[in-house]
């Protein structure tokens, strides 16, 4: 059974689609990438799954059932932007909110304890919210989003703001949720960390899947018949070569129909050059994002 | 876990904030000390700085003749002088303060004189009196007997009695000693109403603003969220009420028994304290959803307290009306903000002051209020979901209406 099963949801604010006609299925154990630009419909999607609003049309299941009061307590939540209460305590508010999840306030106290610790949060529990710097009140609420132990998380831009440090410790805590066995939902624009973590993704723009599936799948159907080559000396005409694009520490080498990396590779052997790098190209999810953004348009 | 708990979790959760906040307690205790240190300030006034009794002299001339009498007006002594300027030559020497003159055609034109160095809006009250008491003694001497001069001097002692339908004498009496503590109740209960339905407001304005709502949404309903909201800032507020009921008795009867006098005629109407609770209650339900409704709306709390203050103004509407409610208790007009719900808790408590209240006009305005209550609370739930998530910008009415007939 499918923990989320979103299909054909439409959302229109004024008149104007926000999300229009998307579907799609997030399993137990996986990491599930919502991408997409700024504006693109990944929030509205969210708060429909969660019941914050209704879809104009199109159903959603969580845990295989249309959200009610007994589902809300499976899922943990991290919204976009971020606040908690200001005057309240770390740890007060930790128990509150757990206690607004259906966990007992002993047993919510006891994981708090847990968690800060987990997180080396523990010598602020006793300080107010707003004492807190912002990335500090983020690990707080990430705690607040998976102390009570949800089958489903959903992180809506989890990273955002983070320092380096922080943003490793969270990427940690997000795997080891996966193999726990629960199902992730993370909504970023930021692809490069989505290639990281993700096992699938939905890519949307403008309120469309534009891509869906698994991402190596996509990364391989989306791949330039090219290479990375970093090497040593003056190759000059390669056969089976159409053209290069220079980064910084190697060069894009694109090949023709006929010409396969293997074919390439021997040549550049054939010739005498010293390879320190020899990289089948697969395209980044920017540029997968780009090219298919740009196919729509076209 | 049951939704039931979830909205007692709420309830619990913003009672205890509410009470906790310094400007509820500051407030909630700063009433009944008011109280106390109003009474003991009399008492500290009255105890040390007894009036000075002063003892002056004042000088007349009498060109009319027959002014020799009660020259003695308690602590005013006359002292007649033979002409004007013997009396201003005294007066400029500081033997006497001032002086007047009864002209030789006093009793044709009743014109008196007076002669003073200082400058004065009008002649004391004290010092009018004594020529006055002192003119009309001499007037009447030996022509009435002592009795009846006294009582032409002072000839009203109106004592008025309220007595029931049966022609028993009346429980309550009226007179502004009744009306003393409605008024100042119906002050508070409009302060407490505003307070507690601007802390609501500020609550779901943050919320709104920290987007701490979604997480709050993605565990409980919108209903359950608003119910105990409502319910918890408004068991702080009845909290603080309670207070102040219980505290008012107790104030009075310390009042009563060291400062007697017009405190010793206050009185409590009856059925008073009971329609205090009800009526905050009623009028704090009723603000309470308005401001939900605004604060759903608004896009911070800022501009939703800006739109509840407008919208508490009509609450205050009976007060600036209180000194006509006094002139003309029967007017019909009153009858409308009793029965208005907006008006209705502070007309309720003025009126109950000042003449009482038809039991017909409190069953209409109570039920009349929980109507409008329930109502609004209709439509703020539908737009509650559709606009707590809007945020940057505040929909127009329009939009407002078109929403509600969609939902």
């Amino acid at each position: 059974m499918f923990t989320v099963e979103v299909s054909h949801v439409v959302k229109s604010f004024a008149g104007k689609a926000a999300v229009d006609d998307l579907s799609f299925s997030v399993s137990p154990g996986e990491i599930f990438g919502l991408i997409g630009p700024n504006g693109a419909g990944k929030t509205t999607t969210i708060r429909m799954m969660m019941d914050i609003i209704k879809p104009d049309s199109g159903t959603v299941a969580v845990f295989g059932e249309k959200l009610g009061e007994a589902t809300k307590n499976r899922l943990g939540y991290l919204p976009e932007e971020r606040g908690l209460y200001k005057k309240l305590k770390v740890i007060d508010s930790i128990i509150y909110l757990a206690s607004l999840k259906g966990m007992d306030r002993h047993l919510a106290a006891e994981k708090a304890t847990q968690l800060l610790t987990q997180t080396g949060m523990l010598p602020h529990q006793g300080k107010k919210i707003e004492e807190l710097s912002k990335g500090m009140g983020q690990i707080i609420q990430f705690i607040v989003t998976i102390i009570h132990d949800p089958q489903l998380v959903i992180l809506d831009e989890p990273f955002s703001g983070l320092d380096p440090v922080n943003t490793e410790l969270l990427k940690g805590m997000v795997i080891d949720l996966k193999n726990q066995g629960k199902a992730v939902i993370l909504s970023m624009h930021q692809l490069n960390q989505v290639e990281e973590l993700c096992d699938r993704i939905l890519m949307v723009n403008k309120g469309r899947s534009v891509l869906y599936g698994n991402l190596m799948e996509i990364k391989a159907k989306y791949r330039n018949n090219s290479v990375f080559v970093d090497f040593q000396g003056e190759p000059g005409e390669i056969q089976g070569v159409t053209g290069k694009r220079a980064h910084k520490d190697y060069v894009e080498l694109l090949l023709d129909e006929k010409t396969t990396p293997q074919q390439l590779l021997e040549r550049l052997v054939s010739r005498g050059i010293t390879i320190n790098k020899f990289e089948i190209a697969s395209p980044s999810l920017n540029e997968i994002f780009l090219k298919v953004v740009g196919e729509s348009r076209e | 876990m049951k939704a039931v708990n979830k909205t007692f979790l709420i309830f619990r959760h913003e009672f205890l904030n509410t009470i906790k906040r310094t400007g509820f307690i500051i407030m909630t205790l700063i009433v009944p000390l008011i109280g106390i240190l109003a009474i003991g300030a009399v008492q500290l006034v009255s105890g040390i700085a007894r009036p000075t009794v002063e003892k002056t002299t004042i000088g007349y001339v009498d060109e009319s003749g027959g002014f020799q009498q009660y020259t003695s007006q308690g602590n005013i002594t006359l002292l007649r002088y033979d002409t004007p300027d013997n009396a201003t030559g005294a007066m400029v020497k500081g033997d006497i303060k001032e002086y007047f003159v009864i002209s030789s055609n006093y009793t044709a034109t009743g014109v008196i004189n007076r002669y003073t160095l200082e400058k004065q809006l009008d002649a004391p009250i004290a010092t009018s009196a004594a020529i006055k008491d002192f003119i009309s003694s001499n007037l009447l001497a030996g022509k009435v007997p002592q009795t009846t001069a006294d009582l032409i001097k002072a000839p009203l002692n109106l004592v008025t009695t309220r007595l029931t339908a049966t022609g028993a004498v009346a429980t309550e009496q009226g007179g502004y000693g009744n009306l003393l503590i409605p008024a100042i109740f119906s002050f508070l209960l409009i302060l407490s109403i505003i307070f507690s339905s601007t802390y609501l407001l500020q609550g779901l304005g943050d919320e709104k603003e920290s987007r701490l709502i979604e997480v709050l949404l993605s565990s409980v309903s919108a209903r359950q969220l608003l119910t105990g909201k409502v319910l918890g800032i408004g068991a702080a507020g009845l909290t603080q009420v309670v207070v102040w009921v219980v505290s008012a008795p107790l104030l009075l009867h310390l009042a009563s028994s060291t400062l007697g006098g017009f405190i010793s005629t206050v009185q409590i109407p009856a059925n008073f304290l009971v329609l205090a609770v009800v009526y905050f209650i009623l009028g704090y339900s009723l603000y309470s959803v308005i401001s939900s409704g605004i604060g759903a709306i608004s896009s911070n709390s800022r501009e939703g307290q800006q739109l509840v203050g407008i919208l508490t103004l009509p609450a205050m509407v009976p007060l600036w009306f209180s000194s006509l409610l006094m002139l003309f208790p029967t007017n019909p007009i009153w009858v409308v903000l009793t029965i208005f719900p907006v008006t209705a808790p502070v007309e309720v408590m003025l009126r109950m002051g000042v003449s009482g209240v038809e039991a017909w006009e409190l069953i209409a305005s109570i039920m009349v209020m929980a109507l409008t209550i329930i109502g609004i609370l209709f439509l703020v739930i539908k737009v509650f979901r559709v606009y707590l998530l809007m945020y940057g910008k505040r929909p127009g009415l329009g939009e407002i209406i078109r929403s509600l007939r969609s939902s």
